[in-house]
């Protein structure tokens, strides 16, 4: 399996090479471990940047996944990263920059969306932060629309299932959704279309279950002790993990991404993780005492006296400058043109608006 | 002479064998059944899929997105309303990304009464469908509009909405689809027995290519003292009007068959209004927020000094269905006995 490379600007090379070679047993090694920690603060001070440009008018509304670092970076690490079928395709939702950010996008493309500046990558300025695409890398379009990528997983998943069985090999499909999100149609779509017989799709479903929908604690709504359980009566393998160690998030994600490969089978794996700044702006987006996965692994490094406090500090400094002047390019770059409303309405530029009329 | 459910056929045949076409799916449309209204018997791609609307519009969109060229049919349109975030979803996916994801996927779907299909089959979708931004909508009226539009369909790049007239699927048109073997013989190679069908597999006549646009209107009836705009099945009651009506001396009607609902042929509906300065609109939706209601609001802004009567619509009840008496459906959709009142109205109003 090819393994993502990391672009990363502070100590790019020594992180790109331990990233790019996986050792046997990575939370043993003391590389592999600072490095993951590494792009874990990039992660998290990221998304404190953009809290801070929603609340001072940089930018309008945030959401995002502080607390689901150990989930994010483990998984944008082990996906087979490129486009086309022999890829695997990733249907996001918006508590993943951190994902992306593993699979080596720079900081600044999250900070270019939420400034709504027309170098945005992903939507140009059109849509809100978090909400991700990058075709290169078959990272479909984030919604806002809750579990929506949990019915559009399995079209991607049927593609590769065919290539599967053509060329002997493809990549697979990852979703990912909340909680809450699971009461939704979707979510059952996703199981029912991954295990019809005899076309079983190559799928993993990933649910981060922080416990919440927006303010609605999940167990005033839910019957099920495990969201997982709920895959056991479609035939499908299911697991749950801790979601905030970074170790546990690694082997799950990595147990679950094998599963589905080696098979071709779908497979739900549920993590439990926080959410340390709340649902969103909507919610005030103030740190919550949760348990935080960066102070989990900077305990490990701490214990194992690979870092000194002085020493995580600079790591955390040197993401703060990255983040700062990102920032700063961003703040100096054009907002879309207004007349560009209708572009891309259909994938000739100059098609949309009222018919006969010229926009 | 192919009638619409083959002309439908023949066209998705066609885009398996030459556009590359990966899937057809939804639920009943692969073997045995190919269709509740066959249109989807005998293909090579098409499948069963579980009763999941969402699940089939979602799955449409994942296989576009992996770059598939995938034809999902929703059975009735009437069933189509629990998708409809999914529908946007794919519309402005395009836009969203700034151009990075076109939608290339076909959905079709039965649409309109006349087959008294009672509250949840004679449903209509075309004012529905012209709100969702970033989708291009066709509805043909006859055999070979239904074959050249589905080809046109398929070759489009981005998300097609293609309705069905249920009413109009047996019947027959005028024009020969190019290639298209005599009616016997047709039958005979495409259509799929009565009875076990296991074994049964559809000989395909060797036809070609014919593509109507997107977008492009056509004429159907010409006349030089009023227009009536609309599509599917109205367009034949429309010219069968038009034709009492100027054997009466009472007018010439021009019939526009819109063909598209968006992008519409407002070019044609320009000319067509300044030429006539009378114009009538016709659909089996109902009528508030009604797709016409737009075309006369620009009729109004572009051409107010060019009417010699004021703009008539012509549409369903606004009901919160189509009854199933026969008394009840007719009272319901328009008529030609509707189509006549207003057709003579607008060419007796003075100016």
């Amino acid at each position: 399996m090819e393994k993502s490379s990391v672009q990363f600007k502070a100590n790019s090379e020594d992180i790109q090479r331990v990233l790019t070679n996986f050792p046997t047993q990575p939370f043993k090694d003391k590389e592999f471990v600072l490095s993951f920690h590494e792009l874990m603060v990039r992660n998290r001070v990221l998304e404190e940047k953009l809290i801070r440009m929603a609340k001072s008018q940089d930018g309008f509304f945030w959401i995002g996944g502080p607390g689901e670092e150990a989930f994010n970076i483990s998984l944008g690490l082990q996906v087979k990263k490129g486009q086309g079928l022999d890829f695997d395709f990733l249907h996001l939702h918006y508590r993943n920059n951190g994902c992306l950010l593993a699979m080596g996008s720079p900081m600044i493309d999250f900070i270019r969306q939420m400034r709504t500046v027309k170098t945005d990558p992903f939507s140009g300025g059109r849509n809100f932060t978090a909400h991700v695409c990058k075709k290169e890398w078959n990272t479909l379009p984030a919604t806002s629309t809750i579990e929506t990528q949990f019915s559009i997983a399995p079209g991607t998943a049927r593609a590769q299932m065919r290539r599967r069985k053509k060329a002997g090999d493809s990549g697979v499909t990852i979703v990912i959704g909340g909680d809450a999100g699971t009461a939704e149609a979707d979510f059952a779509t996703a199981l029912i279309w991954s295990s019809r017989p005899q076309e079983e799709l190559p799928l993993l479903m990933i649910v981060t279950n922080n416990q919440y929908g927006i303010s609605t604690p999940a167990r005033t709504q839910h019957g099920e002790k495990n969201i997982a359980d709920r895959a056991k009566a479609y035939g499908i393998q299911s697991a749950t993990a801790n979601g905030t160690h970074a170790e546990k998030a690694w082997s799950a994600v990595e147990t679950a991404l094998d599963y589905v490969r080696t098979t071709g089978k779908p497979y739900l794996l549920e993590l439990s993780v926080s959410r340390l700044y709340g649902h969103s702006s909507s919610s005030g987006a103030n740190r919550i005492d949760e348990e935080c996965p960066i102070e989990n692994i900077e305990n490990k490094i701490l214990k194992m006296n690979w870092l000194n406090k002085e020493a995580i500090q600079k790591i955390w400094e040197s993401a703060k400058q990255e983040a700062n002047a990102a920032q700063e390019v961003a703040r100096g770059e054009d907002y879309p043109d207004a007349n560009t409303i209708y572009h891309h309405s259909f994938s000739n530029k100059n098609e949309g608006g009222l018919p006969g009329r010229d926009f | 002479m192919a009638n619409m459910a083959q002309a439908i056929r023949l066209a998705l045949h066609y885009g398996e064998k030459h556009y590359g076409v990966t899937d057809i799916f939804g639920e009943d449309v692969g073997a045995p059944q190919g269709g509740v209204f066959t249109c989807t018997q005998g293909l090579e791609t098409a499948w069963n899929t579980p009763l999941d609307e969402r699940g089939i519009i979602g799955t449409a969109m994942g296989l576009a997105l992996a770059g598939e060229k995938p034809i999902a049919e929703i059975q009735f349109c009437d069933y189509i309303f629990n998708t409809i975030d999914l529908l946007k979803l794919a519309g402005n996916t395009n836009w969203a990304s700034n151009g990075q994801f076109p939608m290339d996927m076909v959905v079709m779907t039965p649409h309109g009464a006349g087959i008294h299909g009672s509250i949840y089959h004679s449903h209509s979708f075309d004012a529905w469908a012209s709100r969702l931004a970033g989708w291009k909508i066709v509805i043909p009226s006859t055999p070979l509009d239904a074959y050249g539009l589905m080809l046109s369909a398929i070759q489009e790049k981005n998300p097609v909405m293609y309705l069905i007239p249920k009413a109009l699927l047996r019947t027959k048109g005028t024009e020969i689809i190019p290639g298209e073997p005599d009616e016997k013989s047709l039958k005979e190679l495409i259509d799929a027995p009565i009875g076990d069908r296991s074994e049964w597999k559809a000989q395909w006549p060797d036809i070609q290519e014919k593509l109507i646009p997107i977008g492009k209107s056509k004429s159907t009836r010409e006349g030089k003292n009023a227009t009536i705009v609309t599509y599917s099945r109205h367009v034949a009651m429309a010219e069968k009007v038009a034709n009492k009506l100027a054997a009466k001396g009472l007018g010439e009607t021009r019939v526009i068959d819109l063909r598209t609902i968006y992008p519409y042929d407002w070019s044609a509906i320009s000319n067509a209004i300044v030429e006539t300065g009378r114009i009538l609109f016709i659909n089996e939706d109902t009528e508030i927020t009604n797709f016409a209601e737009h075309l006369i609001r620009r009729t109004l802004e572009e051409h107010y000094y060019e009417l010699k009567a004021r703009p008539r619509m012509l549409a369903a009840k606004h009901t919160p269905g189509v009854g199933l008496a026969t008394t009840l459906e007719e009272n319901t959709v328009p008529q030609e006995k509707d189509i006549e009142r207003e057709l003579r109205a607008l060419l007796s109003e003075a100016t």
